[in-house]
């Protein structure tokens, strides 16, 4: 299953940093971060809860890079 | 400009005034040091945080670490030095924040810019509720077979066919093509158009989610995430770059004063560290990062403004180098309608002949009757028709005005003893006999699209070298069509499977690897050979949605023109991501260098890192104005 996100963050470094640290969360099949249109497209292994997924990777993410966000 | 960038531009004024109020004061020493201190962390206090950040999370090498260390090196510098001259840490950290300042506030510009360009999403559709009143709903909710009013000015939320009323429809948006369409009642309306004039009720025949509104969202959206070669060769590019430059910067601050010391000269620890920093502002890779991708996307951008939609940057870094472009025939090159082409041996009068010839068609359901009662363009009088007869595969029998009219084939002139004029054109023939006398013959045919010859014209300027036409159609027309054309080979009478068989010969026999091979077609039955070429152009593709899964750029209109447009385009948008790249690295190498002499101070650093990033960032920009290509 795929689901596409809003995101906010303010470099292309950052948005590859995301990219990388969602890629790596349990859970997430793959994803890909559009630092040019602010989206990010998860797709998510599966019977994944997307929900519980989602903010392990928002946790992730902050990690790398602590201001930014995705709009669950 | 967002909260976060307003916030950052009061950072920024409040630093630079504060600094230049800190010329005017004479104080010295330690006071010195924290006074400057302030406007530093005014500015700076976020980079050395996430610095700080990195370091924990053990991931030290980026921009924040190098600005971090390199601002708070040159500080510790000063302070040892008793130089007091920390004006040069504050100014690198002030100008590094007005680089990334400007660069998201171009970034947000561009990103509004193209996506006002694709504002094709509607919010809502209009559906008339129990009571009859209208109610604006989610076009999510709206059900295949519903009915949805369209009022004037509105967006056509969801494709389908219209059931009542009459209006002109701005495509624009989704074509680039400015002249309005009419629509009417049973005509298929896709959704992205603006309603103009009237209102207009139809019924959807897909749901909002396959409408052709969200398949084009969906494609530009997903498009700059298929990354180009150069795009990935950047980012390997800085995964290397920042650690190297790093440790050549710990080199270049440590080793020549312990040589210095080895010889039992003076260690010039200060003055070999302030090389170590400089080095370390000089290589930041911030414009390279940035303004790769913003050219692409902004290339992208430019070309969907075009009504060229592509649906990646490796797309578009392919299609510059394209030297073969195979098209298919009918719907590609011309318009895969029948028309009237031509009046051979007219013994009347042209306008008499086809008045004729329209009435004696006018009862038959046949696309060529159909196109004959099109070229005669006036209104047909059923009245004065009668006696029709269709003599089955050869034609038409009828008495039109008094007259017994005949239109057919040759076998029809022959049965009815008439000697009749053979015709070298390319097309259907249909003979025409009025009163048992051979009054002359039409030409019908499939006509090439106006722009067709100078499509092809303009692909060999754009540097294509070799064109091919594939086609299930007779040889005969196909090499009729390819000569008129000039388009350098034809391969007719394919059948799909050997139309990709043709493009697989056409590519093992490209000169060089990188050399790209192009397929243009409609897409309706294309999609297996759109799928085989280097890269895959479907055409007028409105609607048909095999053709956009299959191929990788679509053209929104039926224009062949926009093939050479589109490679234009990629060029342009090559050129200046060449140009970035050389430029920054070109830049930064010969400050690194000066750096490492101890030729290049802070200052030139500054304009190494960001001067190079802002020039490279409104280069990129240059790649969204393809409108005179």
């Amino acid at each position: 299953m795929k689901k596409t996100y809003d995101i906010e963050v303010d470099c292309a470094n950052c948005a590859a940093k995301m990219e990388e640290a969602a890629k790596k969360t349990q859970g997430v099949k793959d994803c890909t971060v559009n630092f040019m249109t602010l989206k990010m497209k998860v797709e998510f292994e599966d019977g994944a809860d997307k929900d519980s997924v989602m903010q392990e990777v928002l946790k992730n993410c902050k990690k790398v890079e602590s201001d930014c966000e995705i709009k669950l | 400009m967002t909260k976060k960038q307003k916030i950052m531009l009061c950072r920024i004024i409040i630093t630079a005034v504060l600094l230049i109020i800190f010329q005017f004061i004479p104080i010295d020493g330690l006071y010195r040091f924290f006074l400057y201190l302030i406007p530093y962390l005014i500015i700076g206090f976020d980079i050395v945080k996430k610095a700080v950040h990195g370091i924990i999370n053990l991931k030290p090498f980026d921009e924040n670490f190098l600005m971090a260390i390199a601002t708070v090196g040159a500080f510790v510098i000063a302070l040892i030095n008793h130089s007091g001259d920390y004006l040069e840490a504050v100014a690198v950290m002030l100008f590094y924040q007005i680089g990334e300042f400007f660069q998201s506030v171009a970034v947000g510009k561009s990103r509004k810019n193209i996506s006002a360009l694709m504002d094709i999403r509607p919010d809502y559709a209009n559906i008339r509720n129990d009571n009859g009143e209208l109610e604006k709903v989610d076009p999510d909710d709206v059900e295949i077979g519903s009915v949805i009013i369209v009022n004037p000015g509105e967006k056509i939320p969801i494709d389908g066919i219209v059931t009542e009323g009459r209006s002109t429809l701005d495509t624009k948006a989704l074509t680039g093509e400015s002249v309005p369409r009419t629509a009417e009642k049973d005509d298929e309306v896709i959704s992205g158009c603006i309603n103009m004039s009237g209102v207009l009720s139809i019924r959807t025949t897909k749901e909002f989610g396959d409408s052709t509104v969200s398949k084009i969202l969906e494609l530009v959206e997903d498009s700059t995430s298929r990354k180009s070669k150069s795009e990935a060769f950047i980012t390997r590019f800085a995964r290397v770059y920042t650690p190297a430059v790093c440790l050549s910067a710990l080199a270049l601050a440590i080793l020549p004063p312990l040589i210095n010391i080895a010889f039992h000269n003076l260690p010039g620890w200060s003055d070999w560290i302030y090389r170590a920093l400089t080095f370390l502002v000089i290589s930041c890779p911030c414009a390279l990062v940035i303004s790769i991708p913003l050219s692409f996307f902004a290339g992208i951008g430019g070309a969907s403004r075009e009504g060229v939609l592509v649906k990646g940057s490796n797309f578009l870094e392919a299609l510059s180098k394209t030297r073969t472009v195979a098209f298919d025939k009918t719907g590609t090159m011309t318009k895969g309608v029948f028309e009237v082409n031509d009046l051979h041996h007219s013994t009347l009068d042209k306008e008499k002949l086809l008045f004729f010839a329209a009435h004696a068609e006018s009862a038959s359901g046949h696309p060529i009757a159909q196109s004959i009662r099109r070229a005669y363009k006036k209104s047909i009088d059923e009245t004065i028709v009668s006696d029709v007869e269709e003599i089955g595969g050869n034609g038409i029998k009828a008495s039109v005005d008094g007259h017994l009219v005949a239109a057919g084939n040759s076998r029809l002139m022959e049965k009815l003893g008439i000697s009749c004029i053979d015709c070298h054109s390319v097309g259907t023939i249909v003979h025409i006999a009025i009163d048992n006398e051979y009054c002359g013959h039409l030409v019908i045919s499939d006509t090439v699209k106006e722009s067709a010859h100078e499509a092809v014209r303009s692909l060999k300027a754009a540097g294509v070298r070799r064109t091919v036409m594939l086609t299930g159609d007779l040889k005969r027309i196909g090499e009729e069509t390819a000569k008129r054309l000039d388009i350098d080979e034809v391969y007719s009478e394919l059948l799909p499977n050997e139309k990709v068989e043709a493009v697989e010969r056409l590519l093992s026999e490209k000169e060089n690897e990188k050399d790209i091979v192009v397929f243009v077609g409609d897409g309706i039955n294309d999609a297996p050979v759109l799928g085989r070429a280097d890269i895959g152009i479907a055409m007028g593709a409105l609607g048909s949605d095999a053709a956009i899964e299959a191929s990788d750029i679509v053209l929104m209109d039926d224009d062949p023109m926009k093939i050479s447009k589109a490679i234009r385009i990629s060029k342009k948008c090559m050129r200046i991501v060449y140009e970035n790249i050389w430029f920054a690295i070109g830049v930064k190498f010969v400050c690194l260098m000066l750096g490492a002499l101890g030729i290049a101070n802070m200052w030139i650093a500054i304009f190494a890192d960001v001067g190079v990033m802002i020039i490279a960032v409104l280069n990129a920009i240059r790649a969204l104005v393809v409108k005179r290509l």
